[in-house]
């Protein structure tokens, strides 16, 4: 019995072979990505050089600007609009980004049958509510400010 | 011989720090010159931020295993207050650079159960709630505001480093009602004893209560969590050092996904300054737990607090706009 306890649960060790297979994936994603926008092989959607540079009429360099700003200088989409831009150097490496980011959601998709089966009532429910709250995260909806 | 690789070992932290210092003391400079600058284009090319922000996260990197901090605390701090970029840009590499060291260290974690996944899941869902809550907040308040709180939390987490107790083992005399029926309890094997230790938690209320505050200050600075996230788990929950210390690292590949997005959405995510701050993290933490498996260096804590006290002022000032 507490050679079994010692034991990782099932969920424990189905959760960590996703996120163990996801992290190499999404990692290996977000160097490949990088290194096609720092060679140029795809065009940026804001030119690369453009970053560091200091607008006019600013003191600061475009990175150095607050995020809205930015967005707004360039006219870059918020929330999922960065998909449509996937096509392009900087915001290809969105795509490892958003691997990293949705890996936790897929983590718990996959033990929710585990935890149904073993009828784990308490931590179906908090997973559930769990997986909302990172879909909420993630969807975009939510907006900071008065930007 | 022990005696020259112990000055070896300090000399090495030595030279990384001072590589740190001149290489954050230079750019600052650059940095004043550039605003100084009333032409268009800096005079600094763009590949050289990247090149330095790569070499001072993997020195970053080095020093926080070393100093047994996550990433994102060193991070955030010495990068928001010695880089040109906006401190926006910044918290959202911070929160994506705890992210990539919490999933690359989660799996491992998770199958040798240290980390607990009952112990984590009702944690995470309040801490990563209340995440989402913090970079909202973080995103609505002016730079300057962020910079004063960043400063003092960084202060408050200098002043729990350096006074703070760890327990190896808490007594947990009679575990809480609410741990007990959602069956937060474990055992693990303890090589440094060669025992199997059976552990439960208790104040488990209390301690979920302090999640909020811990989540929301996640989210609003970047900074990852595991100096809030360990203290709670071991000293109030009474779970076991080593089970809140790898239960905290998964804990954030959680806490940190939900603020990340907000970030992320709000495009407060420049792959520019992510990229070469997640890699150079990474490859630094490699060459810092070879290090660490050596020795364990008490002085490169300390090193590591004087860093922090450092970075903390220097946000703190900077917010103050007594520091520009």
């Amino acid at each position: 019995m507490t050679e079994d306890r010692k034991k990782a649960s099932e969920e424990q060790l189905a959760y960590a072979a996703v996120l163990n297979k996801g992290m190499w994936i999404g990692l290996a994603l977000l160097i490949v990505t990088f290194i096609i926008y720092v060679s140029g092989i795809l065009p940026s959607y804001v030119p690369i050089e453009k970053l560091s540079e200091i607008p006019q009429g600013s003191k600061v360099p475009y990175w150095g600007m607050r995020a809205h700003e930015l967005n707004e200088a360039f006219n870059i989409p918020t929330g999922w609009g960065w998909v449509s831009l996937a096509g392009k150097g900087d915001y290809l490496n969105f795509v490892g980004i958003a691997i990293l980011g949705g890996l936790s959601m897929v983590c718990y998709i996959v033990i929710l049958p585990i935890l149904m089966r073993k009828k784990d009532t308490s931590y179906v429910v908090i997973a559930a509510l769990e997986v909302a709250v990172l879909l909420l995260a993630a969807s975009g909806i939510l907006k900071a400010g008065g930007h | 011989m022990i005696r020259s690789r112990k000055f070896l070992r300090i000399l090495i932290a030595v030279l990384s720090i001072t590589v740190l210092f001149i290489s954050m003391s230079v750019f600052a400079s650059e940095t004043q010159e550039a605003v100084k600058e009333a032409a268009s284009m800096s005079t600094t090319p763009w590949w050289v931020w990247p090149l330095v922000l790569f070499v001072v996260t993997f020195v970053l990197g080095i020093l926080a295993v070393l100093g047994g901090v996550g990433g994102g605390v060193l991070f955030v701090p010495i990068v928001g207050g010695f880089f040109p970029f906006n401190i926006d840009f910044v918290r959202g590499a911070g929160l994506l650079v705890a992210l990539a060291g919490a999933l690359a260290a989660g799996p491992g974690l998770l199958k040798r159960n240290l980390a607990s996944l009952r112990l984590a899941l009702p944690v995470a869902l309040i801490a990563s709630a209340a995440a989402i809550v913090g970079a909202m907040i973080g995103l609505a308040l002016k730079p300057n505001v962020v910079n004063i709180l960043l400063g003092a939390t960084i202060l408050f987490i200098v002043a729990i480093m350096a006074t703070a107790k760890k327990s190896d083992f808490p007594k947990v005399p009679k575990p809480d009602n609410l741990s007990q029926s959602l069956r937060i309890m474990g055992i693990y094997r303890e090589e440094s004893i060669g025992k199997d230790v059976e552990w439960q938690v208790h104040r488990t209320p209390q301690g979920l209560a302090l999640f909020i505050i811990i989540g929301i200050m996640a989210g609003m600075f970047g900074l990852g969590a595991g100096w809030a996230n360990v203290p709670v788990l071991n000293l109030l929950m009474g779970a076991p050092l080593k089970i809140s210390v790898a239960t905290s690292k998964f804990l954030l590949s959680i806490t940190d996904t939900s603020a990340a997005w907000v970030y992320l959405n709000q495009g407060a995510v420049l792959p520019m300054i992510v990229v070469p701050s997640i890699v150079g993290i990474m490859l630094g933490s490699m060459i810092g737990v070879k290090i660490l498996a050596r020795a364990k260096p008490k002085a490169i804590k300390w090193m590591v607090i004087g860093l922090l006290l450092f970075a903390g002022l220097r946000a703190l000032l900077k917010g103050l706009e007594i520091w520009e």
